[in-house]
């Protein structure tokens, strides 16, 4: 183990370790994008892992500090896999049939931007928190 | 560095640690390594999470999802439902007991929500046995910015701006201390940490150290290069098996990272860490004593001029500040002074760590801002009186510390309004009594504490303290006069002015402030030779109800006794001399016919 000799030092070491504890501090972070990802049996046939694997990576890259979260069944199965994704302060969308050119899209335009694109699921029902 | 997606977080502090929470963390490992997962979900034992009541708690991140009551067989439901397919297990959730909904986000629980988080700040984040997890939330960087951009004086001038109090109970600026030690020179200098934790019932410093060691390392560091001493020294209970490992490990990682030892950042500044055990003598707190014993010598306290400061360990000059006071340290150098000191009340800056105990519904550790009321702890954080019974009063700072009613519910909290009112900040146990406390059986209980653990160097803790007790023992016991309430009170005030050592000046508080605030309650037990709340069993009495009886013998025949007489399906009697007020027959009448009076 390499000693620590300065603060230049130290500040390697918590960048190294940064993206280890990253997933934690999210979690206790306010006003971040957050995108559930539905993970039951059928979007985990779809390939919702590797999108959800594709989006964080692919987020990271780009220096965008977006929480991931896997949920159950949001019930579009005819349309898997599906995300959906929450802008600080705005309703919910979901997008279905998410691949990997969909996923950059979705990135680039509506979590960097707030653009709308092809693919939204509307909403169909009413939760009971309403 | 492969990225985990997501971290389940399982507090292993004293309290789940003996729930199991160490075969929880083994079963969820093994789980993901059956469904091939260890590369994507992180298991991590923690320090405390506070919420010790609902123990042991799985915390899963980033979603905030907060487990209540695991057991190591709900592992594999864990990692099936939630981490596979991301349903929660409903199951686990907690309850809120006001509106009876599970809340599954650790951000909406009452009990979390009124709380301030600075000397906790990483217990229940952080892995404690991972010196690099404490760096990259900030660790050893406070240390850096001292040795790198501070002079000691500066160092010692920020403490005293922050308005930091010593959190051991007295609430000694520790600025001005750092001050005093730093004035007085000598070839060699201690730091020292107060790991003596001894009040009944208290657990915040063993919840530091178990949770966030290095925070307290760190802190001790940076004290040394204020004042100028090169050595450390944490004297710790022995009762504390688990803080002192993780204190060892901290220790041997902080060498091996060459953030204790030699030319430390470079800076030319040597500075290192030894333990002391204690053996648990509540005495040993106070910090002559506490030298005395280092110095392995009697646990005896000292009259003080000559300061700690000025003439400690060896002779020398030596700082000593408690945990819970070291671990404000690093983030009030990273902060800033200014910051720390807008948190809390005109004279008390920041905030405080109490052990939540008693009736009360959420048994835990909570950290609030100085200034927080009672009302806003018991029932807002603490979720309120157990059974729904009502409020009775609160016993804070230990046996040092007094009794507070619910005419107190709305003093906000810091050091001077608690001694206002009679009572004392303490350490920061806070027991909490409903209607079926007697106030001058918990006054006896804290006498048995003090006379036990006396020193026996000075008389009036030695002699006064058993007097004290005695009385108290007569008056429970229905033998009391009004005499001995006079002799009580006055008693109580010549130990608190002759005593030679805290423990001793402050031992009659239990006392005098149930007398205060209980007066009635000690009528009662001496002149109508009753104790409403039915603790003092020498003045109950119990009785069979002669028309709720229907003599059906089952008291009798349980009777160990055999106190009760009757005939078959004739009412019976209790004889008052010979029953020894065991319950027995209570819980065995079917018919709710035997009461207490």
């Amino acid at each position: 183990m390499t000693q620590i000799k300065s603060l230049a030092d130290l500040k390697a070491i918590k960048q190294s370790i940064q993206a280890k504890i990253e997933t934690r501090e999210k979690g206790n972070a306010e006003g971040l994008v957050h995108v559930r990802v539905a993970m039951a049996t059928c979007g985990i046939a779809a390939g919702a892992k590797t999108i959800m694997d594709y989006m964080m990576a692919e987020t990271d890259k780009r220096g965008m500090n977006v929480v991931f979260t896997q949920t159950g069944c949001m019930g579009y199965c005819h349309a898997e896999p599906t995300i959906e994704v929450t802008l600080p302060g705005k309703e919910p969308i979901v997008f279905g049939y998410v691949d990997t050119k969909k996923a950059d899209e979705i990135i680039e335009k509506y979590i960097k931007d707030g653009e709308l694109v092809d693919g939204i699921i509307p909403v169909n029902y009413e939760t009971i928190n309403k | 560095m492969a990225k985990f997606k997501m971290h389940l977080l399982i507090c292993g502090g004293t309290g789940c640690n003996a729930s199991q929470s160490q075969e929880i963390a083994q079963n969820l490992k093994n789980g993901l390594k059956d469904k091939g997962l260890e590369n994507e979900v992180q298991v991590i034992l923690t320090g405390c999470f506070g919420f010790c009541e609902k123990g042991p708690i799985v915390k899963v991140m980033p979603d905030n999802t907060f487990y209540t009551e695991v057991k190591p067989e709900d592992a594999r439901e864990i990692i099936e439902e939630h981490v596979v397919k991301g349903r929660k297990v409903t199951r686990l959730l907690y309850v809120d007991p006001e509106n009876k909904q599970q809340v599954a986000d650790s951000k909406h629980m009452g009990f979390y929500k009124k709380q301030l988080r600075i000397a906790l700040r990483n217990c229940g984040f952080i892995d404690p046995e991972n010196i690099e997890e404490y760096i990259s939330e900030d660790g050893y960087s406070a240390l850096a910015k001292c040795l790198g951009e501070m002079k000691p004086e500066e160092v010692v001038k920020e403490i005293k701006l922050s308005g930091l109090r010593g959190r051991g109970g007295g609430g000694f600026p520790t600025g001005l201390k750092w001050e005093i030690a730093a004035g007085n020179h000598a070839d060699q200098k201690y730091v020292v940490c107060n790991a003596d934790e001894g009040d009944p019932g208290a657990f915040m410093d063993r919840s530091i150290l178990e949770g966030d060691p290095h925070s307290v390392i760190e802190a001790m560091a940076i004290n040394g290069y204020a004042i100028g001493a090169t050595k450390g020294l944490v004297y710790i209970r022995a009762e504390y098996p688990l803080a002192i490992k993780r204190l060892l490990t901290a220790l041997e990682q902080a060498r091996t990272f060459g953030l204790l030892g030699k030319d430390i950042f470079g800076s030319g500044f040597d500075f290192d860490i030894e333990l002391r055990y204690g053996a648990g003598a509540f005495v040993c707190g106070e910090e002559t004593a506490l030298i005395h014993s280092m110095e392995g010598m009697r646990g005896e306290p000292t009259f003080k001029p000559p300061f700690p400061a000025q003439e400690g360990y060896n002779k020398k000059p030596t700082n000593v500040n408690n945990v819970e006071t070291y671990a404000n340290i690093p983030i009030i150098i990273n902060k800033g002074a200014e910051w720390f000191n807008k948190i809390g009340t005109e004279k008390s800056k920041g905030t405080k760590v109490f052990a939540l105990a008693g009736q009360i519904n959420n048994v835990g550790l909570i950290e609030v801002p100085m200034g927080i009321t009672l009302r806003e702890i018991i029932y807002e954080i603490g979720g309120g009186i157990k059974d729904g019974r009502q409020f009775k009063a609160v016993q804070t700072g230990g046996p040092s510390g007094g009794c507070l009613t619910s005419a107190h519910l709305d003093t906000p909290i810091d050091y001077d309004n608690l001694i206002a009112v009679g009572s004392m900040m303490g350490s920061g146990g806070m027991v909490v009594m409903d209607e079926t406390s007697c106030m001058v059986a918990i006054a006896k209980f804290y006498l048995e504490f003090t006379v036990e653990e006396s020193c026996g160097k000075c008389s009036p803790c030695r002699i006064g303290n058993k007097r004290l007790y005695e009385i108290l023992e007569k008056i429970t016991k229905g033998n009391g006069t009004m005499e001995d309430l006079d002799n009580l009170a006055n008693l109580s005030r010549v130990i608190k002015d002759t005593a030679l050592c805290g423990l001793g000046q402050t031992s009659p508080n239990p006392v005098l402030s149930t007398i205060e605030n209980f007066y009635d309650e000690y009528v009662e037990h001496i002149k109508d030779k009753k104790c409403r709340a039915g603790v003092c069993k020498s003045l109950m009495q119990y009785v069979v109800d002669p028309v709720a009886c229907v003599g059906c013998t089952a008291c009798a025949r349980n009777c160990p006794v055999n106190a009760i007489q009757g005939e078959k399906k004739m009412p019976h009697v209790i004889s008052t001399e010979l029953c020894i007020k065991c319950g027995a027959c209570i819980e065995k009448c079917k018919f709710g016919a035997i009461s207490i009076q």
